[in-house]
């Protein structure tokens, strides 16, 4: 399941900045784990978080409820994205990715970039975002798997129709599973579309102190957390930034399944 | 009675069973030992010692108070002038510091210094006196940021007189490589923690989770105090851009190292954060952190642990104690040894190291002989895990993100003697001015530059 979470942080919400991310912790023993900023409110001095229930601290976050304190936050972290202030650009949003494309097509909106929005779902139920993101697209586009809304398959198709349709775009901006911004990459590429991608790596510090959010971007190392997390699409190593996003699966199985067994106890 | 020629030895933990705890390898003096060391040094007229001490240490006066029994008069005087003597007294080079210059160390053996500063500061710890409260406030505003050695020795000196200090720390932890870097086996994170309440009585608040440099920016954080001191460390990991550093199962140290003692990855599964290095482990550099993550790697699984060093044992930058514990521990050392590259399975993570052998050449810059290779003497050592312990370079995150502020050509931020920055209002002082260096250099700097924002902020300098 995903969740969003209104997060109580002057500190982080003063700065933010589409593109960011901030870090938290959630208990003593908890690790701590990026999220995207997927929209803040400055006067409010709210964040607006994201979390996919699928590892362990994803899946903690996710129980909390309203009034309940996060241990640990700390943002904005990473680099803001550098966005077009003119033609036509094309925002994709996959899984968790439909939230934080939203702030970009605001402000995209906002300085008069014609924008075209992407989203997917599994089926019509489960799309979201679907309303904010028409308040400030030029046109939105949806893909389901099932065909229960818009074009049957996934964003990437969607994207595909429009490129092979010879439209002018001017630039891609494409949030949400690596394999999913892999492939946006792989279909602009031919035409040779600027295309941003919004890099989530296993991270431990988030403050460019350990490495463990290295990635190879045009033959150079960069760490995801400092120098990113947003990078020329054509330029990232998806393979290697996949398999390391994977390193840690069968400890995370493991904790998961830990803290099933604590709470069954 | 003769002078006793070799040094009083510290009691250890055993090297094999202590490869399977995290509890502290060095046990401390006992009062007995104590004595028996303390009588060994000489009172010299000229007490060379304190010279070799980067904070000045009063070591012949805390040294005649031990020889007095007196304890309460040794911690007291050292506290004079250094406030993390239980810190000091387990992780200073002393053998590169006070104890190389000590006159019996002429002849025979130099006085244990560092132990004995060890067992007065735990001595007090133990006794739990009732700490220095908080003096008056004297209505002025300090921001520390970075709550490492330097950071926490600035903020400690200035709310002794009467500052209003905040400390900013980007982690959810202060201590700096206190509290990420040094094991728990080599320093105690009970100690680092007590040392940090002794602070907060002094009424120091400490905030963590605030990235000073991304919000609030430098400016703004400023604009709200009298003056600004920036210990920001020398965070940042160095690798060495050879093929393959990127395969799943190449770690630098300061992923490994704060794995384990920040997020406590040894318990994995009863807490969160996992950390995964198999049965054989390369290390790769001799300093400190090396010591660290080896003798940590044989504590969290590793059957096989070896150093690779592109020098010789004579080049080695660890303390001495560290190079003999690991030896202790099983840790086998592999010198003029350079990686080349890193080799992977198909699943992309790591099976082996290509390193090469290496001869001594002419000296370089540095001073030492420089590392040649011997061509066609490649070999591939079998590993699980590759941890990169080459040092680190200042993070260039606040210098980046801060108009006006100069940098050093090395990456740290420039300063003049005093700790004054480019900037004014702003000190700064440690590993992110001189680059990586040491725990007493830090405090050293700490302490100058909170010496001089006292001078200027109480009026003394104009
Ligand atoms: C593994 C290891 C072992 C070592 N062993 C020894 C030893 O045995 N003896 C010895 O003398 N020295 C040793 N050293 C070196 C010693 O630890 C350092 O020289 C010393 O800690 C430097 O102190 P510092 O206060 O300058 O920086 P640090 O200890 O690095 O502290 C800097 C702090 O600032 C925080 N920070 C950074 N940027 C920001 C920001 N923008 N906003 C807020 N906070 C920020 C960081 O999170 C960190 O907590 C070792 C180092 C390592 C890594
Ligand atoms: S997460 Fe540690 S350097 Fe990026």
């Amino acid at each position: 399941m995903t969740k969003l979470f209104l997060v109580s942080a002057p500190v982080v919400a003063e700065k933010a900045e589409p593109g960011q991310f901030v870090m938290l912790r959630l208990r003593a023993q908890g690790e701590r784990i990026p999220l995207t900023i997927a929209d803040f409110d400055r006067e409010a001095g709210t964040v607006t978080i994201l979390v996919q229930e699928i590892g362990l601290t994803s899946r903690l976050l996710g129980a909390l409820e309203e009034g309940d304190e996060i241990l640990d936050l700390v943002g904005p972290l990473g680099l803001p994205a550098e966005l077009p202030t003119a033609g036509h650009v094309v925002c994709v949003g996959g899984g968790f990715g439909v939230a934080p494309i939203l702030p970009k097509a605001k402000l995209l909106h906002r300085r008069g970039v014609a924008v075209t929005s992407i989203i997917g779902a599994r089926t019509a139920d489960l799309v979201i975002f679907d309303r904010e993101l028409e308040a400030v697209s030029n046109r939105l586009l949806v893909a389901t798997n099932d065909g229960s809304r818009g074009r049957r398959g996934i964003v990437t198709d969607c994207l595909r129709d429009l490129l092979e349709a010879g439209e002018q775009i001017d630039e891609v901006v494409a949030i949400g599973p690596m394999v999913m911004m892999r492939a946006v990459a792989e279909a602009t590429r031919p035409y040779g579309i600027k295309t941003l991608v919004s890099m989530n790596p296993i991270m431990v510090d988030g403050t460019g102190m350990c490495g463990a959010c290295r990635m190879t971007v045009g033959g150079e190392v960069k760490f995801a957390c400092v120098d990113g997390p947003i990078f020329d699409g054509h330029q990232v190593d998806f393979e290697e930034a996949i398999r390391r996003s994977q390193a840690y699966r069968a400890e995370e199985e493991l904790a998961t399944k830990h803290e099933e067994a604590k709470q069954c106890r | 009675m003769p002078v006793k020629r070799e040094r009083t030895p510290m009691p250890v933990q055993d090297g094999e069973r202590r490869v399977g705890n995290f509890g502290e390898v060095a046990l401390g003096y006992l009062d007995g030992d104590v004595r028996a060391e303390a009588v060994r040094c000489l009172q010299c007229k000229t007490p060379y010692c304190e010279e070799g001490c980067p904070v000045g240490v009063p070591i012949k006066e805390f040294i005649k108070h031990l020889q007095q029994d007196d304890v309460r008069g040794a911690i007291g005087a050292i506290k004079r002038t250094n406030s993390l003597p239980a810190v000091c007294g387990r992780v200073c080079p002393q053998e590169d510091q006070c104890e190389k210059v000590c006159i019996m160390g002429k002849r025979f053996q130099p006085v244990a210094i560092g132990r004995l500063e060890r067992f007065a500061a735990d001595w007090e710890r133990a006794q739990g006196f009732p700490q220095a409260a908080a003096p008056p406030p004297n209505g002025k505003k300090v921001a520390v940021v970075g709550g490492g050695p330097a950071g926490l020795t600035a903020a400690g000196q200035l709310a002794g007189k009467g500052y209003a200090v905040t400390v900013f720390e980007a982690l959810h932890e202060p201590g700096g490589v206190l509290s990420y870097g040094i094991p728990e086996f080599r320093l105690p994170k009970t100690i680092v923690r007590w040392e940090i309440q002794q602070l907060k009585n002094l009424g120091v608040e400490i905030r963590t989770n605030v990235v000073v440099g991304k919000s609030p920016t430098l400016d703004e954080l400023k604009a709200g105090y009298d003056a600004v001191f920036l210990g920001t460390g020398a965070g940042l990991p160095v690798f060495m851009g050879i093929p393959g550093e990127n395969l799943i199962g190449v770690y630098s140290a300061n992923e490994f190292l704060t794995r384990i003692n920040l997020m406590g990855a040894a318990s994995f599964p009863e807490v969160d954060t996992p950390v995964r290095i198999g049965t054989r482990v390369a290390v790769v550099g001799a300093g400190n952190t090396a010591m660290d993550a080896v003798r940590t790697a044989r504590r969290v699984g590793a059957k096989e642990a070896h150093i690779v060093y592109r020098r010789s044992e004579a080049e080695m930058t660890a303390r001495a104690e560290e190079y003999e514990h690991a030896k202790e521990e099983g840790v086998r050392f592999m010198f003029l040894t350079n990686p080349v590259r890193f080799l992977g399975d198909d699943t992309g993570r790591l099976r082996a190291v290509e390193c090469q052998r290496m001869a001594l050449g002419e000296p370089d810059h540095s001073g030492r002989r420089r590392p040649v290779p011997i061509a066609g003497s490649e070999f591939e050592l079998p590993v699980d895990s590759v941890i990169m312990a080459l040092g680190t370079s200042p993070n260039p995150l606040l210098l980046k993100g801060t108009k006006g502020l100069s940098a050093t050509v090395r990456g740290g931020i420039r300063t003049d003697e005093t700790g004054a920055t480019s900037l004014p209002g702003i000190w700064a002082g440690g590993d992110a001015v001189s680059g990586a260096a040491t725990v007493i250099l830090a405090m050293g700097a700490g302490k100058k530059a909170a010496a001089a924002i006292d001078r200027l902020l109480s009026g003394e300098e104009s």
